[in-house]
């Protein structure tokens, strides 16, 4: 991923850490969050204080807490991206099929998945380029999408070389058809609903028309102000 | 008098022949069992269908089963990771199977056919390529996909802990898939770090009751696969 300091951005876009602070903004105290590889997991460091957020990662823990201190790694507490961890106190451990009966029965509150494409229709591409000489692979994604009550993506808008990911549909292999409720990207916060793409919040210093050239399906004006 | 404590780590897999089915528990390298594996490619089965989370990394452990030539198909939901080379080399060169699960689907599937449960049905790849060609079935207002229950001829897994009865306590997120594994094996091979006396165990904190399991081996100080791989260890 580029830095927001690349040639050819926009310097009021959104950081990483931006787009994983509005992500957390909305999260509400109490919930059980599951979050994906790479933006996702900067949203762990960004609750808002007064806010008790709780964090599974499918690989058997419930109460995961932050990255331990050098010298303190436990190769047997990871995380999904099998990164080390550190359990909080209340937390537990519990085999995969517990772990995903949390996951495809409806118990986890909030998603927060990467994407390499997301669909008007609110569909997500993001385990696999279609690539022939590719390796597939899938992990959970396609359990998360499928049963947590909220799928939330953060995602840059457009791709490395600048093709919007958010798109009428989806070209890369599906992970699941209408799955996603909210996108966040550098430029935007865009709901996914019936009428289509609706764009909440837009970045400082943009407008809709701005957002609107970056993207390959319709937006529709939410009565987002550039914040 | 009950013990299930092998001789070795040679006699517990001496009876997996060729072309037998093995689970393998472990995500990435929590909860692998090296050393088992090792011996398995010591005692030498081929053409086997591996069942497990991942495919391995460096040339250890289960990448060091697929680089011997042991293995004929993977079923996996994640066959590549940061030091994974093993599998994807002989995946393009055609010289290995995959059968891609989605990770939910893939521990039901365990977890089912340990339970006895032939089929079930989930949401999970709905619409995707993985549901392909599956049968699907609409109940209420939502499609779901059939999938098939899982078992296997051997289950090689890790714990922390284990008493002569097979009962089993894991060690944090090493835990993963081992106690589904062990379930659904006709033959269940635990490597564990200690092992206790009868009674030592708190009944309560039992995460894996001994009926599934059948061999125990006591491998004191196992390896860390990321370990093996920093040191460029190779395995024969």
């Amino acid at each position: 991923m580029l830095p927001v300091t690349a040639p050819g951005k926009i310097s009021t876009d959104w950081s990483r850490q931006d787009m994983a602070r509005l992500v957390a903004a909305d999260i509400p105290d109490g919930a059980c969050v599951n979050l994906g590889i790479g933006i996702p997991e900067l949203v762990a460091q960004c609750v808002p204080a007064g806010r008790e957020v709780i964090f599974q990662t499918e690989n058997g823990l419930l109460g995961m807490g932050p990255a331990p201190a050098p010298g303190q790694e436990n190769p047997e507490l990871i995380n999904a991206g099998k990164k080390p961890v550190t359990a909080i106190p209340g937390a537990a451990y519990f085999h995969h099929a517990d772990s995903f009966a949390m996951i495809r029965g409806g118990h986890i509150d909030i998603c927060v998945l990467g994407a390499m494409q997301v669909s008007a229709q609110g569909d997500l591409a993001n385990w696999s380029t279609g690539e022939t000489d590719a390796i597939p692979a899938v992990g959970g994604a396609m359990d998360l999408v499928a049963g947590v009550k909220k799928i939330f993506v953060v995602t840059e808008h457009t791709t490395k070389n600048g093709e919007p990911k958010i798109v009428a549909a989806c070209t890369y292999p599906l992970t699941g058809k209408a799955v996603v409720d909210r996108i966040y990207t550098n430029l935007a916060i865009i709901d996914v609903t019936p009428k289509g793409l609706v764009v909440r919040k837009i970045a400082p210093g943009l407008d809709l028309a701005a957002v609107q050239k970056k993207t390959a399906a319709p937006l529709l004006d939410g009565g987002a102000t550039s914040l | 008098m009950i013990n299930k404590q092998a001789e070795s780590l040679a006699a517990a897999v001496a009876d997996i022949k060729d072309g037998a089915t093995v689970m393998i528990g472990g995500f990435g390298e929590a909860g692998s069992p090296i050393e088992l594996i090792h011996a398995l490619i010591d005692h030498g089965a081929r053409n086997l269908t591996v069942i497990s989370n991942n495919t391995g990394s460096g040339r250890i452990g289960l990448a060091a089963l697929i680089a011997n030539k042991q293995v004929r198909k993977m079923i996996c939901s994640y066959p590549r990771s940061a030091n994974s080379m093993v599998f994807p080399e002989l995946f393009r060169r055609g010289e290995i199977e995959l059968e891609l699960v989605p990770q939910g689907t893939l521990a039901e599937r365990i977890r089912a056919g340990g339970a006895g449960i032939p089929a079930f049905y989930t949401a999970s790849a709905v619409g995707t390529l993985l549901a392909a060609g599956k049968e699907t079935r609409q109940f209420k207002d939502r499609n779901y996909v059939m999938e098939h229950g899982l078992r296997s001829d051997f289950s090689l897994v890790k714990a922390a802990r284990a008493d002569r009865y097979g009962n089993l306590v894991y060690n944090k997120t090493a835990r993963n898939f081992a106690p589904i594994m062990c379930t659904a094996a006709t033959t269940t091979i635990v490597q564990v770090q200690e092992l206790v006396k009868v009674g030592e165990i708190d009944p309560e904190a039992v995460v894996t009751p001994g009926i599934y399991v059948h061999r125990i081996v006591v491998v004191t100080n196992p390896a860390q696969e990321s370990q093996l791989v920093k040191e460029n260890k190779c395995y024969p």
